[in-house]
């Protein structure tokens, strides 16, 4: 049976719900609402004057060129974050579940990094990856690798996935942990008894069972990447160099706060918004339906 | 089909040793049941037979090879978990085929033994199913089925009825028994419940915390138990003690009531001696022998006999006696032991005392 807390009073739970309330629909909703109305207006460059002007700011977005190379990169890049992000996580967390000794260290500075703050970490990655002055930089330079974040496109990427993904592992790594203890011992022990290896009990029995997981987290981590990037990348490449880095939130950012241009930064906030709807709400459909156990 | 044998194996935790020297044959084709309370390392043993866990020191063989060093899949032995252990995300036919496929049996083959099984365990129109889809005895003979087709050298069960309610459990007893008839290949079989080891078992190995009190038949066993803590364990209502003295030739356990020892053992009892009696092995008073009187406090009719729970020394002892006679709670009751029926016990060793 469910169990119910029944208030007696009517207007008690209206007075407990309100702050939250108020805090979702002044920074959620207001703003959502204040982006699909900006989206379908055309400021002068002064913003002295605004002009409605239907879809003509979304019809604009899709002839740019500009716009459609940072819906590449936003979907090369999350690509990246989400699998080598779950990938890397998943490893940890089967070797944490196997380590018997000091477990609770492991677990403990694995899960530390989710306490960072997105811009210090991309700081830190940054300073780690520094031209000029990182370390790892002056251990590429050993090995004969030129490395140049700033001038390189294709380095500046690898600095803000690894930034992104360092970030969302410990989240992961939970998650899976979680995952991992869930399965009763004696399943991986009726297969190792039936004959299969560490490699293949992974393969056949943990994984699948893993998978609503697996699923989960890939959704979580592709809105991540989509949206909670932001600072990561505001704090290293700015989304340069070029437009190398600059996904689709940093667009929005870029294109309203700096380019100034209200109407295309909030239609291009608006579809971002759709994104995330889609996502979440196929998350929801199969992430119900796929829990295997 | 295997003899498998412990020899003076040991199993310790860190410093705690939790085995103690244990050395136990188990013959080609037997089923064995090893019993005792939970804790007392059953499963453990049976865990160290499947290398499940390692074994500390001695030796287990089986088939007459040494098994320390050899990983569990190459045991040749297949295993029934407590809680099924079943692959939730496969069908019934992919649980049992598993272990085949993986072996790398031919498709038809693989097809043939599960077909088999599943028509000996009558789980035919489940084989599609997922085990979330099926009822505990189900799941159970799931199990049994992923054991059977590899045709192993020796099957281990881990309380393998523990899970399930008690009328299926005696069904399940039954198939157990059916299915070791059919096939007899070598089993032990791990359990708490003394009922299970008397009813299935060729031989049992009474287990109490990681010691081997005694290894027989069940019957043998019953009437003949080496120690205070087997013949306590194996009956069910328990077998009555009562402490007491030394007394001349007898033993004195209260109320002025002594026991007589019987010649053969009197040489060998202590001060301190513990005399037992099965609820069954009391009677009516008559003239021979030390009269009991008890106070009736309860009485549980059973249809088919009757157990009396009767006061004596401070003490409930437990009758047992045919189920209409029975005397009202609250009445006196006389009563003696069946001549040669009491089972003597040195009381700070907890050895039987034998002629």
């Amino acid at each position: 049976m469910e169990k119910r807390v029944v208030f007696r009073s009517a207007w008690l739970p209206y007075v407990l719900l309100a702050p939250q309330l108020v805090i979702t629909a002044m920074f959620f909703f207001w703003p959502a609402i204040q982006a699909v109305y900006y989206s379908f207006l055309l400021q002068d460059a002064f913003g002295m004057t605004s002009q409605f002007v239907w879809f003509q700011n979304y019809a604009e977005l899709f002839r740019d060129s500009h716009y459609l190379s940072s819906f590449k990169t936003t979907a090369f890049f999350a690509t990246l974050v989400a699998t080598s992000g779950i990938f890397i996580s998943l490893l940890l967390a089967t070797m944490a579940d196997s380590v018997i000794k000091g477990a609770l260290v492991y677990k403990t500075f694995l899960i530390w990094p989710y306490a960072v703050a997105p811009a210090i970490a991309g700081v830190l990655w940054a300073f780690i990856f520094a031209p000029s002055i990182g370390i790892v930089t002056y251990y590429l330079k050993v090995l004969g690798f030129d490395w140049n974040w700033i001038i390189d496109p294709e380095q500046a990427m690898a600095l803000v996935v690894i930034a992104s993904v360092w970030k969302q592992i410990s989240y992961n790594f939970l998650f899976f942990l979680a995952g991992l203890q869930s399965i009763p011992k004696s399943l991986i022990e009726a297969a190792a008894i039936d004959g299969a290896g560490p490699f293949r009990r992974f393969w056949t029995i943990v994984f699948p069972l893993l998978s609503p997981t697996t699923f989960f987290l890939l959704v979580i981590n592709i809105i991540y990447s989509f949206f909670d990037t932001f600072g990561v990348i505001d704090a290293t490449t700015q989304g340069g160099p070029g437009d190398a880095t600059k996904v689709l939130v940093y667009k929005v950012y870029y294109d309203g706060v700096k380019a100034a241009d209200l109407g295309s930064s909030s239609a291009q906030s608006v579809i971002l918004m759709i994104v995330v709807v889609t996502l979440t709400v196929v998350q929801f459909r199969y992430v119900e339906r796929k829990v295997q156990y | 089909m295997a003899e498998i044998v412990l020899q003076g194996v040991t199993k310790s935790f860190g410093k705690t040793e939790v085995i103690h020297k244990t050395d136990v044959t188990i013959d080609d084709g037997e089923f064995v049941v090893m019993v005792g309370p939970s804790g007392c390392g059953k499963s453990t043993l049976l865990r160290m037979i499947a290398g499940l866990e390692t074994t500390t020191e001695g030796e287990v063989r089986i088939a007459g090879k040494r098994m320390n060093e050899v990983e569990p899949k190459d045991r040749n032995i297949a295993m029934v978990f407590q809680n099924y252990a079943l692959y939730p995300h496969m069908s019934v036919y992919d649980n049992m085929a598993y272990g085949l496929k993986i072996r790398k049996f031919s498709k038809d083959d693989i097809e043939k033994r599960v077909q088999r099984a599943a028509g000996i365990l009558e789980l035919g129109p489940y084989l599609q199913r997922k085990p979330r889809e099926l009822s505990g005895g189900q799941r159970q003979r799931v199990a049994m089925g992923r054991a059977i087709v590899r045709e192993p050298a020796a099957f281990l069960f881990d309380e393998p009825l523990s899970n399930l309610d008690a009328k299926l459990r005696v069904q399940m007893r039954l198939e157990i028994q059916k299915l070791h008839r059919e096939l007899k290949t070598t089993s032990v079989y791990v359990t708490h419940d003394q009922v299970e080891a008397m009813t299935l078992a060729n031989r049992m190995i009474v287990i109490n915390a990681g010691v081997v009190e005694q290894i027989g038949a069940p019957l043998q066993v019953y009437d003949d138990p080496a120690s205070l803590f087997v013949a306590g364990f194996i009956g069910s209502p328990s077998m009555n003690f009562m402490p007491g003295r030394r007394a001349g030739d007898g033993v004195e356990v209260g109320e002025g009531v002594v026991v007589p020892l019987p010649p053969g053992i009197r040489d060998k009892a202590g001060e301190q001696v513990t005399v037992g009696v099965r609820p069954e092995h009391f009677v009516a008073a008559s003239g021979s022998g030390p009269v009991f009187k008890l106070h009736v406090d309860t009485v549980e009719a059973l249809g088919a006999d009757s157990l009396l729970h009767a006061g004596f020394n401070g003490t409930l002892l437990v009758v047992r006696i045919e189920g209409h006679a029975t005397p009202q709670a609250g009445t006196a009751l006389d009563v003696s032991i069946m001549p040669g029926k009491a089972y003597f016990f040195d009381t700070a060793t907890g050895k039987r005392l034998k002629a």
